[in-house]
């Protein structure tokens, strides 16, 4: 056992703290909010040529033959800036995704533009209904000559709005688990994208397909058998997501800290009252469990190991902790953490909105049961 | 980084299992909860000593094994799992051999550890005083130097194994001008010298869990301090580090965990198991997350310690966390039993033997031991995040 990044994920954890201060001050982030893209082209270009854009993938494809864990590193630095970009959605939902599943053509089709940075992908999974499970799926694909023709609606999809393609899930039999997975070109007719007003603004979105044609060829993984898939790029996004979550949580503990140390009260720092130093003990507590198992599930998927259990408690913890600590984080903050004139909000909201990605914990919680030996 | 265990520790987790499994078979011993701290089993004691498994860390020049923490852990894992009686070893082999390995002289060294390692030297532990709980610094035992030896007075309680020990780990007042930290010193004293009289205290369960020890001029030979005169507390502080670490903070009660695990799957209510029952599955399902973080937090102390370095901070963390988790785990027990659950064992109704029960009482305790969860929460805060110390 050893719980030490490498020499190269430090250094690559350092290059990526000083690429983040330096791009993605919180002006950037508001702005980001604001932006019709929700995020900076420029800026893109330049991840793409770090080579943070294809660093998973094997470098035959134009990637950087780097691991999971090397990924869970980079997502660790965003989520502490709260970096606005499609970037889980790409290379985790998206590139990962045909990687792992996808076809040789497919793989030589879409790894190398999206290590360059010229394709970015999203996942469509969720519907209206907000069920998580292949009975749930409602959005259809029906046969038509050599094409499908999809129709139907999908919810809280990331970044749709600047997708160049979707994997979009959707049924194509009638049996409960007959699921398909297709890869979908934006620009095709009949796809509409609307962006939903979330609370942190993260650019989750409606696309309302209307009977969209597709070739067959766009089938990413078996037809009718792709839920077991499906569930595999859910729990990668969510250990994803969670990493992305340690980074958010880290700089919520040391931003709430400081303050503690820095506000006076009765001419003495609050951080000396014993409450709020109780209180400050326990987000430390939660960031270091929530750390350890986000890295235990990140080192797994690193070593091809099987882990949806891990996976699973790395989700419900972070679920469970996320709101304990921003409760304590604002209560520490006073008043003056739920102005917009502070930085917390931008966690406090990034944060609540990854409880409800990708799986939910009523699946995780499932998945824990079965592991622990319930009936 | 690397979250697996090498091929050599697999197979040792699975040579102590065996072990065990062939010791409950014989039936040598039944499985039982907090049986680390209660169960009473010299020949246990003797048989873990004949395989070697006591003093599993320490160097080989003294008999020890020279194995890493993450070995010991491994151990004591199984060891909680089974609910194995190792009460006898345990205090020795957690926390008084590395302090003697640290402060001791050689002759001490020599004279402790290979007693300790052939499992017959059961320790109880003099720390808490009736006036002197969380505030270790203020105890008021004296012991003043006079000849060769050191004449002792006071009381001490909460000795945990008081009952059985045949040694007491003591902290006693030597310099009674200094500031309280500075006038403590450490020894260990063989319990049939003259003057030391115990009587037992009774817990919550009905159970002797500790005993109030007494010492009316006990005059110990100096060879029994332990370290430097007057440093005892800087010494047992870091000791305090290794008492609060392990896996006994998380899985003292795996017995009751496991027997509601089974007792969920084969109870059935309206034709249906109640683990197929929505709130008590989803229930279930978050104390096993919070067990593995549990598991994960304490596996962080021990690579610590791997490091060389003595884990504060982290051993505060993964106590307050696990003690929690203990708490939780005998609620939602005796939620899921309702009223039988209240019973105790011997009628007919009783469910397991009403471990329940009794580790719902017991629990009440454990964030109390070793270190109060308030305490544990000031070192995280001051120690860890380097806020102001309070006095």
């Amino acid at each position: 056992m050893d719980l030490s990044l490498s020499e190269e994920q430090e250094m690559l954890k350092k290059a990526a703290r000083d690429f983040v201060s330096e791009k993605c001050p919180k002006s950037f982030v508001k702005q980001m909010e604001q932006d019709e893209k929700g995020y900076s082209p420029e800026l893109w270009e330049e991840m793409a040529s770090l080579g943070w854009l294809g660093l998973v993938f094997p470098e035959k494809y134009g990637g950087g033959g780097m691991s999971f864990l090397d990924l869970s590193v980079l997502l660790e630095e965003m989520g502490y800036a709260c970096l606005p970009a499609p970037f889980l959605a790409t290379v985790v939902l998206g590139g990962l995704s045909i990687m792992d599943i996808g076809s040789e053509e497919q793989k030589e089709q879409y790894q190398p533009k999206i290590a360059s940075g010229k394709l970015i992908l999203s996942l469509a999974l969720i519907e209206p209904a907000m069920e998580y499970g292949p009975g749930a799926i409602a959005v259809e694909a029906t046969r038509d000559g050599d094409s499908y023709v999809i129709s139907g609606t999908k919810l809280f999809v990331p970044y749709a709005n600047c997708c160049d393609c979707l994997l979009c899930v959707t049924r194509t039999s009638k049996q409960k688990e007959g699921i398909t997975i297709f890869i979908v070109d934006t620009k095709s007719s009949g796809i509409k994208c609307t962006v939903l007003n979330t609370m942190a603004h993260d650019k989750l979105c409606e696309v309302v397909f209307d009977h969209v044609r597709v070739p067959k060829e766009s089938i990413l993984g078996q037809l009718d058998q792709g839920w077991p898939e499906v569930q595999k790029i859910v729990e990668r996004g969510d250990a994803a997501k969670c990493c992305e979550l340690v980074g958010n949580f880290q700089w919520t503990l040391e931003d709430t800290i400081a303050y503690a140390k820095e506000r006076q009260q009765f001419g003495r720092p609050i951080g000396s009252f014993q409450a709020l130093q109780h209180y400050c003990a326990d987000i430390y507590t939660y960031v270091e469990g929530a750390k350890l198992s986000a890295y235990q599930a990140a080192w797994m998927l690193s070593e091809g190991l099987p882990c949806t259990k891990e996976i699973a408690v790395t989700k419900l913890w972070i679920s469970e902790v996320s709101s304990r600590i921003f409760n304590l984080a604002h209560q520490i903050h006073g008043a003056m953490g739920v102005t917009m004139e502070h930085d917390l909000h931008f966690y406090t909201t990034r944060a609540k909105s990854v409880e409800f990605s990708y799986g939910g914990d009523n699946y995780y919680r499932e998945a824990t049961a079965k592991a622990m030996g319930l009936a | 980084m690397d979250f697996s265990f090498s091929e050599s520790q697999k197979k040792f987790r699975q040579e102590v299992r065996s072990f065990l499994e062939h010791e409950i078979k014989e039936g040598l011993w039944e499985p039982r909860c907090d049986a680390w701290i209660q169960g009473y089993n010299p020949e246990f004691t003797k048989r873990v000593a004949q395989k070697g498994w006591i003093g599993l860390t320490w160097p080989r020049e003294y008999g020890g094994q020279g194995r890493n923490h993450i070995d010991r852990l491994i151990l004591t894992e199984e060891m909680l799992r089974y609910g194995a009686p190792a009460a006898c070893h345990w205090f020795p082999d957690r926390q008084i051999g590395s302090s003697i390995l640290k402060y001791g002289s050689e002759e001490q060294k020599r004279e402790f550890l290979p007693k300790i390692m052939r499992g017959e030297m059961y320790v109880g532990l003099g720390m808490s005083e009736t006036e002197t709980g969380s505030d270790l610094a203020s105890l008021r035992t004296r012991a003043v130097e006079q000849d060769d030896c050191f004449v002792i007075n006071g009381q001490k309680t909460w000795t945990s194994g008081g009952r059985f020990m045949n040694y007491v780990s003591l902290w006693a007042r030597t310099d009674t001008n200094a500031p309280k930290h500075r006038g403590i010193s450490e020894f260990i004293i063989p319990i049939d010298l003259p003057g030391i009289s115990r009587i037992p205290m009774i817990d919550i369960t009905g159970t002797e869990a500790w005993n109030d020890v007494f010492f009316d001029n006990v005059r110990v030979p100096k060879k029994y301090m332990i370290g430097e005169k007057n440093k005892g507390f800087y010494q047992v502080v870091e000791q305090l580090a290794y008492e609060r670490s392990g896996m006994e903070r998380l899985m003292g009660n795996y017995p009751l965990f496991d027997a509601l695990i089974k007792f969920v799957n084969e109870t059935k209510y309206n034709g249906k198991p109640l683990a197929q029952d929505a709130v008590i599955r989803h229930k279930l399902a978050e104390l096993q997350v919070e067990f593995e973080v549990g598991r994960l937090l304490i596996y962080k102390v021990f690579i610590t310690m791997d490091e060389g370095r003595v884990p504060t901070v982290e051993a505060a963390m993964a106590k307050a966390h696990a003690t929690a988790f203990e708490q939780r785990l005998a609620n939602i027990a005796m939620e899921i039993l309702g009223p039988y659950g209240l019973l105790w064992a011997g009628s007919k109704y009783t469910p397991f033997g009403s471990i329940a029960a009794r580790s719902y009482l017991a629990s009440k305790g454990y964030s109390l031991q070793a270190g109060s969860t308030e305490i544990l929460k000031n070192i995280i805060a001051t120690r860890g995040l380097g806020l102001p110390v309070n006095q």
